[in-house]
């Protein structure tokens, strides 16, 4: 299966044995073959026979699980992902991961991209500068560096994504379907470069996946695959030849096992015949739709008549998906009118949506559910009935060949079998009018021949209306008619014949260009001039980043392509700062432990001299507040109930009947306390100042009647010393409340909020970090670059403990100046002491990060492990030192307990440098054992 | 409407059905409901308990050894003797909360009558504790001179006899507040978070907008939401509240569950709709989650669960006296601990109901102006 290999050199890539699983399903199996140095070898096959799988193996961003591969002579078994010779196999190489603009950052602007891989790759400023200034020429992107990626068409995206991947001057370019999604004048430049750069530099090894046939044919060599395995693998033309047929499609099919290959008769579509008289299924005029001031929409109009099909085509972000949404009446008009069925679209029209199916880009169904559960709640909600439901969906199931995946969940299926899922819900409700939005992106010919085949049955057979956006020709010739879109407006409609006829183009495709081309005119276009080095550099002025400084650098890219992120943000950035501030300010003022105006009932029986004095030591504190009894309530007792049980009363005074009369006999009259015990803390409070006040009253009536001591021998040694001390007691106590003498709540709760606000906000802020990563899949530019995980995840920290550096000064600042708590001890020793906690806390959230599959799982364990500990068990409301077992130990072990020592001893009890060594310590470890584990949890490569 | 309730079921039936295949999301509210609640319920003691408590005794005598003993469990720690240089470090550690120091020839005076000072130092950073502790040790000291004195029978000899009790929790047991007050915090964090998330995450994988192009209103995917995943947190809290609050950690329920359990589902149909509209607002996960923490921090605050609203200043109590966490905390207590019935606890539930009303309105309106923003 070798491909011929120029003489005195190793092959490229060497595969022996290759076999992957996920789980328990095989993604490749038994694969073997050699490519050949400075080869182009397509590597081609439909979805999910394990094409990406492969490049991610070669790329070295993916871990080998069996067999043995080298590359570039780098034994990617042998060596360690994260040694030093691993790093400079990946300097070597450079990968471009299937999606559109999947590893670019949206929010960063081209240039900015681009800059962010060569640092990635280790390049210095100047190597930076120069490389970046020819790639932006060499693809026509040198007129907007500065617009962001995410604002970029596809075509433009696959040609950064392209710069990315060639800014450190790599020996062997892998590219996972870069064309796939892309308009065929943008799918016409790509490769125009790609052929530039191999032309410049011929030890440069290619390696392109594709799915489109008519692009594989380019290449020299080729690898097909099927099911996990090689199915041919050799030049092309012999490929060809070897199978009798003419071009690569054909030849690929006749590969494919016979059960396999789709139906052998071409796929003829029948003529559309337009009805006379009728009124057009779906009209558009002088359709608009603006997102401030950029015009997605600008005045487009087509009318489409009932039973066409009509093919929409287009680069990403011309406007063909804003089109659809405001058909499907997802998006509002902005201007102009758009009706189905002769109706005008609005929101809330259920009518309208029961007639129209709509399958949009991306897999919108629901991963978690099985095919048939999807279904299955397709069909109950588009309203078919209960006893109709199973009949309809085992229908579907046999009609779209789904039978045998009923029971899997889409997440397992290869894409072409999720668009075919996607097209089977979209036609359980037997719709009229169906509206696809790229269906056949990513799938392969074999799949989107069948998949075409539904659409002209149900076209022809049902006359159902078809408006499907498209950037294949050969689906475009499918169509009745065709409408090209670039920017926004319309540039072309009409039959496809009529089409190339117009245009006196020899294809479709020809003719489109034509197209493209007149209308992009003066705009910028690619400079590919031949023989002028202009991609690649002859003297790779690589630098040799290694040990510290190295590390440094990687630090540094990691940290400064967050920072930009982050303040490309501001939404994220304002939540940051202002969050923290807003609960400081709302918390220090409400929390509070002074228990006053206790509200009082007093149900007195007596109305006695006497009772009215005992009232009136109440009356007299700031302690209680005296209700007046609610008369709606009825009878005295059964009232002061009612009030208790309705928290209107958190205390009740019950003076017997006779009180004056029993206290005067010297009877010891009874007096009642209760105290509403719900909330134990002001119920044992009360309870305190009840008792103090009734000791006080005690006495004064003591003194009132000596004669009642003076009667009582057990009294004696009191009488000649009462009155003297405090209430008539032989001692006093006098304490003396430290550090907060006037026992204000806010002296006491300001440093505890400090405390909390700085792990909840800066721990979310690091939380989604790396799942985030991980769910959008940019973190495979860690997997394929040199730089470290450790220089990743500190690089992700570095802007957020600066984001908590600038929260932290404006808290403390807030608290002092606003708040109006004096900061008695050291400045520094409380600065420490918030680097340190900022540190941990964004640690913290790192780790969860790394932890986590999940972004909604990050979000929820942050806010759990966060709030929690910290609130309870860190001295916030109650002092560690009261906490009991295991409750002692988690806040120990958990960092907010440390710096609350801190926040509070340097705040209020004047305390500096010195006298925090255990929780700088302590602080110091909880950052660097998170880090730790982030780094250990996150691997170098993916499974 | 018939076909609107069918299309809820449907729809939070799917909702149930995703949320149940996530096993870390369900592994950490059945930790939320079950571990954290008895850690913070065993653990956190919200009034003054096992205080710690250092004595310098320049005096040695019987008298203040005496005193000493009488410091005891569940008030205070046993009492350690601590050299007078090593107070300021103790307490400036947060170590040690109350300082006594009885002073030279104390219980001669005291003998003598000449009513000796004895010097309390305390800790006042321990809000908690400090004011309550200070009035206990008064007391303690002063039933035990009395006593030492042989005087316990001015105690007896007092005019009036006060017999007073604390309702509802006669022991003023922290844990059977801290454990219900947990419960609730733990339901606002888990709602608010569970359905914004889960919006969120629908909307980034475009599974709403293709919703939203059937015959399926807004409303009914909001509603669907809110059922599922409040029955969710409901089952959980409830079973929390049976199994480990009252089973485990054994504090009585007074009142009807029945009603409470109504209140509840009041209450969580409020805090999703809260979730649901927060998640309308923020357009991505990472702002969603920064939007979400200080709102559940203060909703948390401002409730009454952690400090007692009658301390907050009158502006901030009548704020948070409208807040729907607030209500609920307010109308658990009411139910859980006094036994109240639905003839004391509707104004809040109406109140809550009403918030949960806007929220749910607030959301559903910007649904589309939620998708619009993708394009």
């Amino acid at each position: 299966m070798a491909g011929p290999i120029p003489e005195g050199s190793s092959p490229a890539i060497r595969i022996a044995g290759v076999s992957h699983h996920y789980g328990a399903v095989a993604a490749l199996d038994g694969i073997a073959f050699d490519l050949p140095r400075g080869g182009a070898v397509a590597l081609v096959g439909p979805d999910g026979v394990g094409k990406s799988t492969l490049l991610g193996l070669i790329a070295g961003v993916r871990k080998v699980q069996v067999g043995a591969i080298t590359v570039l002579d780098h034994d990617l078994v042998a060596t360690r992902a994260g040694s030093r010779e691993r790093a400079r196999f990946l300097q070597r190489v450079a990968y471009m991961p299937q999606g559109l603009g999947r590893n670019l950052y949206p929010t960063l602007s081209v240039a900015e991209n681009i800059d962010f891989f060569g640092r990635l790759f280790g390049l210095d400023a100047a190597a930076r500068a120069a490389h970046m200034q020819r790639l932006l020429d060499a693809t026509g992107l040198a007129p907007f560096p500065d617009r962001p990626a995410g604002k970029l068409s596809g075509g433009m995206k696959q040609k950064l994504g392209l710069c990315c991947a060639l800014v450190h001057d790599p020996d062997i370019l892998i590219l996972d379907e870069p064309t796939t999604g892309v308009d065929p004048l943008s799918r016409r430049q790509f490769w125009d470069l790609v052929d530039a750069i191999r032309a410049e530099r011929s030890g440069l090894t290619v390696l392109v996946a594709t799915a489109y046939m008519d692009e594989a044919e380019r290449f020299e060599h080729l690898v097909a695959m099927d099911d996990g395995r090689i199915i041919a693998a050799g030049a092309t033309a012999d490929v060809i030849a070897s199978t009798g047929a003419h071009t690569l499609e054909e030849a690929y099919i006749r590969l494919l096992p016979p059960e396999r290959r789709p139906d052998a008769e071409r796929l003829e579509v029948p003529p559309y015949v337009a009805r006379e008289n009728e009124a057009p299924a779906i009209e558009a005029k002088e359709l608009v739709r603006s997102f401030g001031d950029f015009v997605a929409v600008d005045h487009v109009s087509f009318r489409i008549g009932r039973g066409e099909i009509f093919g929409f085509l287009g680069s990403n972000g011309c406007g063909k998906t804003t089109t659809m949404k405001m058909l499907t009446g997802l998006i509002d008009v902005t201007g102009g009118s758009a009706t189905l069925f002769g109706k005008t679209i609005t929101p809330g029209d259920m009518a309208t949506r029961m007639r129209v199916g709509y399958m949009s880009q991306a897999f919108s169904l629901y991963e978690e559910l099985t095919v048939r559960q999807n279904l299955v709640l397709h069909a109950r909600l588009y309203r078919v009935p209960e006893e109709r439901v199973a009949e309809i969906v085992e229908r579907s199931l046999t009609e779209f060949a789904l039978a045998d995946v009923a029971d899997t969940a889409p997440t397992a299926l290869p894409l072409g079998m999720r668009q075919r899922l996607q097209l089977a819900a979209a036609c359980l409700h037997s719709p009229e009018i169906l509206i696809l939005d790229e269906p056949t992106s990513g799938v392969d010919p074999a799949a989107r021949d069948m998949f075409w085949r539904h659409l002209v049955r149900l076209s022809r057979e049902n006359g159902v209306t078809i408006f499907v956006s498209t950037h294949f020709m050969n689906e475009a010739e499918r169509c009745d008619r065709i409408s090209l879109m670039h920017r926004g407006r319309v540039l072309a409609m009409g039959t496809p014949a009529d089409l190339v006829r117009e245009q006196g183009a020899a294809t479709l495709e020809d003719a489109f260009i034509t197209v493209l081309e007149a209308e992009a005119g003066h705009e910028a276009q690619p400079v590919v001039s031949s023989g002028e080095e202009t991609l690649t550099s002859q003297s790779p002025f690589r630098i040799a980043h290694s040990g510290l400084f190295g590390w440094l650098a990687f630090t540094w890219a990691f940290a400064r392509r967050e920072g930009l992120e982050l303040l490309r943000d501001p939404l994220r950035l304002g939540f940051a700062l202002a969050g923290p501030l807003l609960l400081l300010a709302i918390a220090a003022y409400s929390i509070s432990f002074d228990v006053n105006d206790v509200r009082l009932l007093v149900v007195d029986h007596d109305r006695s001299a006497s009772s009215r004095e005992l009232v009136r030591h109440f009356e007299g504190s700031r302690y209680f507040r005296l209700l007046s009894p609610d008369k709606s309530d009825g009878a005295d007792d059964r009232m002061a109930e009612r009030s208790m049980i309705a928290g209107r009363a958190q205390m009740v005074l019950d003076i017997p009947p006779g009180f004056g009369r029993d206290l005067a006999a010297g009877r010891h009259p009874d007096l009642g306390v209760q105290i509403e015990g719900s909330s134990p803390f002001p119920a044992s409070n009360a309870r305190a100042y009840a008792d103090a006040i009734l000791t006080g009253y005690q006495a004064e009536v003591l003194a009132a009647h000596p004669e009642t001591i003076a009667a009582d021998p057990a009294l004696a040694p009191v009488a000649s010393g009462a009155g003297v001390g405090q209430a008539g007691l032989p001692l006093g106590l006098a304490p003396r409340f430290s550090y907060n003498q006037e026992f204000r709540s806010i002296y006491a709760m300001a440093p505890g909020v400090l405390m909390l606000a700085m792990i909840l906000i800066p721990a979310m802020l690091t939380a989604l970090g790396v799942v985030r990563e991980k769910e959008i899949g940019s973190i495979t530019n860690l997997h394929a670059s040199p730089a470290g995980t450790g220089a990743f995840l500190i690089g992700k920290q570095a802007p957020y403990v600066a984001v908590g550096m600038v929260s932290f000064a404006t808290l403390v600042l807030v608290t002092i100046g606003v708040l109006g708590v004096p900061l008695k001890g050291s400045a520094l020793a409380l600065g420490i002491g918030g680097l340190l906690f900022t540190l941990a806390a964004t640690g913290l959230g790192l780790m969860i990060s790394a932890f986590v599959r999940s972004q909604v799982a990050a979000i929820f364990a942050t806010a759990l492990i966060c709030l929690i500990p910290s609130v309870n068990f860190s001295g916030l409301l109650y002092p560690v030192s009261t906490l009991e077992g295991a409750s002692y130990w988690v806040g120990m072990g958990f960092p907010s307990s440390w710096f609350q020592i801190i926040s509070l001893g340097t705040f209020t009890k004047g305390l500096g440098v010195d006298s925090f060594a255990t929780a700088y310590a302590a602080l110091g470890v909880f950052a660097l054992t998170f880090i730790f584990a982030a780094r250990f949890s996150l691997g170098k490569q993916a499974a | 409407m018939r076909l609107w309730l069918a299309n809820v079921r449907f729809l939070a039936a799917k909702e149930l059905r995703s949320l149940m295949k996530d096993t870390v999301l369900v592994f950490l509210i059945l930790f939320a409901f079950t571990v954290a609640i008895g850690l913070v319920a065993e653990g956190v003691k919200a009034e003054v308990s096992n205080a710690t408590v250092g004595v310098i005794d320049n005096d040695r005598s019987d008298l203040s050894l005496r005193l000493r003993d009488a410091i005891r469990p569940p008030y205070f720690k046993p009492p350690i003797d601590l050299p007078r240089d090593r107070v300021e470090r103790e307490m400036d550690a947060g170590r040690t909360i109350f300082v006594i120091e009885f002073p030279p020839r104390f219980q001669a005076d005291v003998l003598a009558g000449r009513s000796p000072d004895v010097q309390l130092l305390v800790d006042a950073t321990a809000m908690t504790q400090a004011g309550l502790g200070a009035s206990y040790m008064q007391q303690i000291f002063a039933g035990e001179t009395l006593e030492f004195l042989h005087a316990r029978g001015l105690l007896g000899a007092v005019p009036v006899r006060v017999s007073s009790h604390i309702r509802f929790n006669p022991n003023a047991t922290s844990s059977w507040y801290t454990a219900v007050m947990q419960i609730v915090t733990n339901v606002t964090v888990l709602a608010i978070i569970l359905v914004g998330a889960a919006v969120i995450r629908e909307r980034e994988h475009g599974t709403i907008e293709h919703l939203l192009v059937m015959p399926v209103r807004a409303s009914e995917i909001a509603f669907a939401k809110i059922i599922a995943n409040g029955l969710v947190i409901h089952v959980a809290a409830l079973g929390s509240l049976l199994l480990v609050v009252h089973g485990w950690l054994g504090v009585p329920l007074a009142g009807s569950l029945l009603l409470f359990s109504t209140a509840m589902a009041v209450y969580l149909f409020s805090v999703t709709a809260l979730g649901m509209f927060m998640a309308t607002l923020a357009p991505s996960m990472p702002q969603f989650g920064l939007f979400a923490v200080p709102v559940y921090a203060i909703a948390y605050l401002l409730s009454g669960a952690a400090t007692p609203i009658e301390s907050m200043p009158p502006v901030l109590q009548s704020l948070a006296g409208v807040l729907p966490t607030t209500q609920f905390v307010t109308l658990s207590k009411a139910i859980l601990y006094r036994g109240a019935g639905i003839d004391v606890i509707w104004p809040q539930m109406l109140a809550i109901a009403g918030w949960g009303s806007l929220f749910v309105t607030l959301a559903v309106q910007r649904f589309r102006a939620m998708l619009a923003r993708q394009g």
